[in-house]
């Protein structure tokens, strides 16, 4: 019996290992990862190689979350979208000049039926906006004339249902937008209110239609010449100026895949890939401030939550105000649909890589999180 | 075809051409099965029935051992595809593994997963394995406890443990001997009759063990049929044995029972074991006790066919291992994570060789009464219930 409690003991350190690992600072953790695996291996692993167990060798990033992540690579090219790339990947659409004066920007989307590979080796049957999911990121003026022509090239009837104003008639539910198979729906309208905002399919069931992966981000960004006593915040959320060129923006769509169909999901992720920024921490020049269009789809969870190591942010909901709407907070919870602006720099910080992650530790340990990379300059 | 026909010659001249046409008439069905078998494969007819659903999936964990290495799990897969495991959880958290062998698992082949877990003793964990397609499997684990190890001080308390389980009650069964070749004819027979009782009730009692153990056996097994199968099978292969010289008596009856009986007691032994390495039954003092009490009818039954003759000691000491013994090799085998196809086909068996013995002292006692009918008689149906009410109620000290 004595025997057993000094194991249990041994567990119990273990754990503690593993619990520091996810909260612990950032110099604690290499350090503490290897303690837990050199407590299950019970030999201390070389200094400067991070063990990990996964049937693709060995693994750049490892050490920060010890054995606990999933294992592997997926194919971004089977896929044909990357989750590193898709951060800054913004569909700004073609536009001209309408009679008035104002600019008609016009989109192009088509719904497609696709298998894709949410975590290494887990394939999942998706329904897509243009081949991917999230769908295409786009991204409008304030004041622009939008229009989307929608195609729908998948085996159910779909929509584009878009958080904005717009008539009845452009709202993409069962009879004012939602299309057969092999159809195709204009949706037209202006865009207002500037934001973060999102579209999604709103065919029924919605619940089946939200996580088979129909939905993207839809971004207005504000007109600097309507907010004069804004105008140079404004400015540097308008995408093409110099002064927005001074942000470092991403785009994250916070998602989950139930892949056994059981209402409960299995995989949590930004941009659909488990622990993709974990394996492929995302760079970040120490100088340039981060701005972060943060949405909410996850399925089945009443909400989630995005939490920065070691930095707090300024945090716009909706990104409806130039004004932060919390200030100074490290930790924000969106229920589905909701999405906001995070601000946020590393200008003071020293160089290293800062975790961030959902705050419900489930959806963490089951895919969503990643690392930054806070280097001096990004190439 | 060589039955009082006249034309014994032309009959002769047959025989040679017949010999060719057996071969021909062997060849044949089995070309046309080689000619099915290719048209399915190469013709793919069944092509048409492929609506796009995705293949069917089923993996069984066979096999489990926790150690300070983490968990590691025996899977055995059954899909109607080859399956690949992709990741898996441990609690709702993805954990690197190490899949050995690696790669896709064909329809019934086996590997090896290890995660490097740090489970924590005495508390619950849950392993969700994730395939290619999504689909989950999932083995909990009640109580995590570290796997017994195969070593020789674990396997000596094993062996004690076992041997008041098995051998100790068997043994004091055996001592009531002297006591009972005071007994007169009838009481013997009503002796006989409570041992009848006992293996009626060992044969129900282990029948649906064998069902529940076989039960957890990958589908390819078929669990059930092989349980009645393999009853039936070493049921009817001891019988032949046992009459090779006419029907046992006596020792040789003795012996069968405690073959019976020890079959009995491995299957016991299985059952404590597998609960050590399961950590679902910690065995108090009280249980072991219960254990003693129950077996010890088993001697009283090993006795009843000896009570006209004079055994040796010798004679008891090896009637008392073979019944007993088993419990202790049980134990062994149990604590090191048997898979329950084995433990199915083990105790189903043990079953058989129960239903044997059953047979044979029922014949006995019929031979012994003169006739079935006059063996009917209210003292040894009041002998047989008895036999089965004594095992039930010692049985309710060891059921959890």
């Amino acid at each position: 019996m004595r025997h057993w409690l000094q194991r249990t003991l041994d567990r119990r350190r273990a754990l503690g290992g593993a619990l520091a690992l996810t909260t612990g600072t950032v110099t604690g953790l290499l350090t503490s990862s290897r303690s837990v695996l050199s407590d299950v291996s019970e030999q201390a692993a070389p200094a400067g190689s991070a063990p990990h167990q996964g049937h693709n060798g060995a693994m750049d990033h490892a050490g920060s979350h010890g054995n606990m992540i999933t294992v592997g690579e997926i194919d971004a090219t089977r896929n044909g979208f990357d989750p590193s790339l898709m951060l800054t990947d913004w569909e700004t659409g073609t536009t001209s000049v309408l009679a008035d004066g104002r600019t008609l920007r016009s989109f192009e989307v088509t719904a497609v039926d696709k298998e894709i590979e949410i975590a290494p080796g887990v394939f999942f049957p998706a329904w897509t906006f243009n081949d991917r999911v999230p769908g295409p990121a786009l991204r409008a003026k304030e004041g622009d004339r939008l229009r989307i022509t929608f195609r729908n090239h998948g085996s159910h009837p779909h929509s584009m249902h878009f958080h904005g104003i717009h008539s009845a008639r452009m709202d993409g539910i069962v009879g004012a937008g939602v299309i057969g198979p092999g159809e195709e729906f204009v949706y037209e309208f202006d865009a207002y209110p500037f934001g973060c905002h999102l579209y999604h399919c709103h065919a029924l069931p919605l619940k089946r239609h939200m996580h088979k992966g129909m939905y993207g981000a839809f971004v207005i960004d504000p007109d600097p010449a309507r907010h004069p006593e804004h105008a140079g915040v404004a400015r540097s959320r308008l995408h093409g100026t110099p002064e927005n060129a001074q942000w470092q923006e991403l785009v994250m769509v916070m998602n989950a895949f139930d892949t056994d169909f059981d209402g409960e999901n299995e995989f949590y992720a930004v941009n659909t890939v488990a622990h993709h920024y974990s394996r492929h921490p995302i760079p970040i020049a120490r100088s340039k401030p981060v701005r972060i269009y943060l949405i909410n789809v996850t399925e089945f969870d009443p909400i989630n939550s995005m939490h920065v190591h070691g930095n707090f942010f300024d945090y716009f909901d909706h990104g409806t105000t130039l004004t932060p709407t919390l200030k100074t907070i490290d930790t924000v919870m969106q229920c589905q649909a909701q999405r906001g602006i995070l601000e946020l720099t590393f200008k003071e910080h020293e160089t290293g890589q800062y975790m961030f992650h959902a705050h419900q530790s489930e959806f963490a340990e089951l895919g969503w999180m990643g690392m930054f990379d806070v280097v001096e300059a990004t190439a | 075809m060589t039955t009082g026909d006249p034309a014994t010659g032309p009959s002769e001249a047959r025989a040679v051409p017949t010999h060719w046409a057996s071969l021909l008439w062997i060849a044949l069905p089995l070309f046309l099965l080689g000619l099915a078998a290719a048209w399915l494969i190469g013709g793919d007819p069944m092509r048409a029935f492929d609506v796009g659903a995705p293949p069917i999936e089923k993996l069984t964990f066979e096999q489990r051992i926790l150690d300070e290495t983490g968990i590691r799990l025996s899977i055995r897969a059954g899909g109607s595809e080859p399956m690949s495991i992709a990741q898996v959880q441990v609690d709702d958290a993805y954990w690197s593994f190490v899949q050995d062998p690696p790669g896709a698992l064909g329809r019934g082949s086996t590997a090896w997963i290890a995660i490097p877990y740090p489970w924590v003793l005495g508390e619950a964990h849950r392993v969700k394995i994730v395939t290619n397609t999504g689909a989950t499997f999932e083995l909990e684990i009640p109580v995590a406890v570290p796997t017994p190890a195969a070593n020789l001080s674990q396997l000596q308390r094993q062996a004690v443990l076992g041997g008041f389980v098995g051998i100790v009650p068997v043994a004091i069964g055996l001592a009531f001997f002297p006591l009972l070749r005071r007994a007169g004819r009838d009481a013997i027979a009503f002796i006989l009759a409570l041992t009848a009782g006992l293996l009626a009730f060992l044969l129900v009692d282990m029948l649906i063990e064998a069902f529940e153990v076989a039960g957890e056996a990958a589908p390819v097994f078929q669990g059930p049929v092989m349980v009645v199968l393999s009853a039936l099978l070493s049921f009817l292969c001891l019988l032949a044995v046992g009459r090779r010289h006419g029907a046992p008596t006596g020792l040789a009856l003795a012996g069968y029972i405690a073959l019976g009986i020890g079959m009995h007691n491995f299957g016991e032994g299985l059952a404590i074991g597998a609960a050590f390495a399961t950590g679902a039954a910690s065995l108090g003092t009280f249980l072991v006790l219960g254990f003693t009490l129950h077996n010890i009818t088993e001697g009283l039954g090993i006795a009843a066919p000896l009570l006209r003759l004079r055994p040796k000691l010798p004679t008891f000491a090896w009637l008392t291992v073979l019944a007993g013994g088993p419990a202790i090799a049980g134990i062994w085998v149990g604590s090191l994570a048997l898979t329950p196809q084995w433990a199915g086909l083990a105790l189903a068996i043990g079953v058989g060789a129960i239903a044997q013995v059953l047979v044979e002292v029922g014949a006995y006692v019929g031979r012994e009464q003169g006739g079935l009918k006059k063996a009917a008689s209210p003292a040894n149906v009041a002998g047989f219930a008895l036999g089965i009410a004594v095992m039930y109620a010692t049985g309710m000290l060891v059921k959890i």
